[in-house]
C-alpha cells in the first residue's frame, strides 16, 4: 500500500535570542505561534526591555528615576511604569515586613524590583502572542509560561553557589501554567544585597536563596528579602507566604527547603 | 531491643556518623574524595554477633583526630571517641566559621540532591537561575553554553 505515507509532523517553530540590557544577559526561548508574530513580538520585547532601563536606571544621570530621586521630577511626570514599580516595591517592602526596600541611601531605589518585573512582562508578552511556550531568563532569574513541548515541561537549573558550573537542584514546570525561578546570592557579584536597616551589606549565613512561584516580579523579591534575612528567620516567613516554596544554602553548605519545595522538584 | 545486641552496632554507627561527616565535606563541596578522620576513625576490629557486653569489642577510650581538610571556608577537621567499643562522641576540632548562627538551620532535607541525579538531570535543563550575573558572568553561565547550544 502506497497511498497511505505518513509524513512526520512539522517541527514547531522555535526562536531563541540573547540580549544585553541592564548590565546583564537576557536569554529568550520561545516555541511555537505563528514564526512572523513570534519575531515581531520578540523584537517589541526587546526594545520594551532597552526603554525600561533607560527609564530606571539608577546608573544613567538623565534617566526619569534618576531625576525623581532627585526631586526634578514627580512620579506622574514619569513613564506610567514607573508608578506601577514603585507601587510594587512598596507592596513588596511591606510583605517582606521591611526586608525587602525600594530606598536606598536615603533615595528611591527600585533595582531590586525592576529586573524580575521586566522579564516576567517581556515573557507574558511572548505568551500573549500565540506561542506554546516561553522562557525569558534575566540575568538568572527565569519566567516560564506554557511548555517547551507537547510531552514536556520547562526545566529550571538552580546554580550552586559554591560549585561553578554544577547544580544544586532542577525545578520543573510540571503542568503549572506560569514558573519563576530566582535567585539571590554572592556566587556572582559578592556581597552586594544590603540590609534596609543597616545600609550595609546583609550580614547573613547564607549564600545563595533560590525560590520557586507563579511570578518573578514577586520571586525575585521574595529572594532578595529572604537572603537579607538570614537562614532562621527567613524560612518561617517564606513558609507564611502564599505560593512561594524555597530553597536556602548556607556557606556551610547547608541546603534546606520549604515544605512544598519538593513538589516542584525533579 | 538494646542497640548493643545487635549485629555490627559499632559498624552501624561509625557508618551512619561516616555518612554525616562526609555529607558535610561533600556540600562543602571541597575534595570530595576525601574523608577527614574517617579512614583512621573507622575501627577494624568491629565487634560481631555479641557487642560490647560480651567483652569482644576493645575496652576503655580511644580518641583519634583526623586529619584538617583545607576548604575555601577554612579547615575542617573531626575527632571521635570510642568508648569501650562504641561510638560516644563526634566533635568538630576546626570549622570554617565560629559563628552560632551558621550551625544549624531549620526547614526540611532538600531531596534528591545526589551529584549523580543532578549530573544526569542537567542535561535536560532549558535555563538556569542563579545569583545575578553580569554581562561579563553571563559567557562563562551554564546559561550562555545552553543559548549557545540552542542555536
Amino acid at each position: 500500500m502506497t497511498g497511505r505515507t505518513t509524513t512526520p509532523p512539522p517541527a514547531p517553530f522555535a526562536l531563541r535570542h540573547a540580549e544585553e540590557a541592564m548590565g546583564t544577559v537576557f536569554s529568550f526561548d520561545v516555541r511555537g505561534g505563528e514564526p512572523e508574530t513570534v519575531r515581531r513580538t520578540l523584537a517589541e520585547a526587546i526594545d520594551e526591555l532597552h526603554r525600561v532601563d533607560e527609564v530606571f536606571s539608577t546608573y544613567r544621570e538623565h534617566s526619569q528615576l534618576s531625576r525623581l530621586s532627585r526631586g526634578e521630577l514627580t512620579v506622574a511626570d514619569c513613564a506610567p511604569e514607573v508608578a506601577e514599580v514603585l507601587a510594587l516595591g512598596e507592596a513588596a517592602e511591606r510583605l517582606s515586613e521591611g526586608w525587602f526596600s525600594t530606598r536606598y541611601a536615603g533615595r528611591t531605589d527600585p533595582t531590586g524590583i525592576v529586573k524580575g518585573w521586566a522579564v516576567e512582562r517581556a515573557a507574558r508578552r511572548l505568551a500573549a502572542a500565540g506561542t506554546t511556550g516561553v522562557s525569558v531568563n534575566g540575568g538568572g532569574d527565569v519566567q516560564t509560561y506554557g511548555a517547551p513541548g507537547p510531552h514536556r515541561s520547562w526545566r529550571v537549573g538552580v546554580a550552586d553557589p559554591l560549585r561553578a558550573g554544577g547544580l544544586a537542584a532542577v525545578v520543573s514546570a510540571a503542568g503549572a501554567d506560569g514558573l519563576a525561578v530566582a535567585t539571590s546570592g554572592t556566587a556572582e557579584r559578592g556581597a552586594h544585597i544590603m540590609d534596609p536597616r543597616t545600609g550595609r551589606p546583609a550580614v547573613t549565613d547564607l549564600v545563595a536563596v533560590t525560590t520557586v512561584g507563579p511570578r518573578l516580579t514577586w520571586a525575585d523579591a521574595w529572594a532578595t528579602a529572604a537572603f537579607a534575612r538570614g537562614s532562621r528567620q527567613a524560612l518561617d516567613w517564606l513558609e507564611s507566604l502564599p505560593e512561594v516554596e524555597a530553597l536556602l544554602i548556607t556557606a556551610q553548605g547547608e541546603a534546606r527547603c520549604t515544605r512544598g519545595l519538593a513538589a516542584w522538584l525533579g | 531491643m538494646h542497640p548493643l545486641k545487635r549485629k555490627n552496632p559499632l559498624r552501624r554507627v561509625v557508618l551512619a556518623s561516616a555518612a554525616t561527616v562526609s555529607g558535610v565535606v561533600l556540600l562543602l563541596s571541597l575534595k570530595p574524595h576525601t574523608a577527614p578522620g574517617l579512614a583512621l576513625a573507622a575501627p577494624s576490629s568491629a565487634p560481631s554477633g555479641g557487642g560490647a557486653s560480651r567483652g569482644s569489642a576493645p575496652a576503655g577510650t580511644r580518641t583519634v583526630t583526623g586529619d584538617a581538610v583545607p576548604t575555601r571556608y577554612g579547615p575542617v577537621q573531626v575527632r571521635i571517641t570510642v568508648t569501650n567499643g562504641r561510638l560516644t562522641d563526634v566533635t568538630a576540632v576546626a570549622t570554617p566559621q565560629d559563628n552560632p548562627r551558621d550551625r544549624s538551620i531549620s526547614g526540611y532535607a532538600v531531596p534528591q540532591l545526589t551529584r549523580e541525579a543532578l549530573a544526569a538531570q542537567s542535561a535536560s535543563i532549558d535555563a538556569v537561575s542563579g545569583a545575578s550575573y553580569t554581562s561579563a558572568g553571563y559567557r562563562r553561565s551554564l546559561q550562555s553554553a545552553l543559548d549557545k547550544a540552542g542555536g
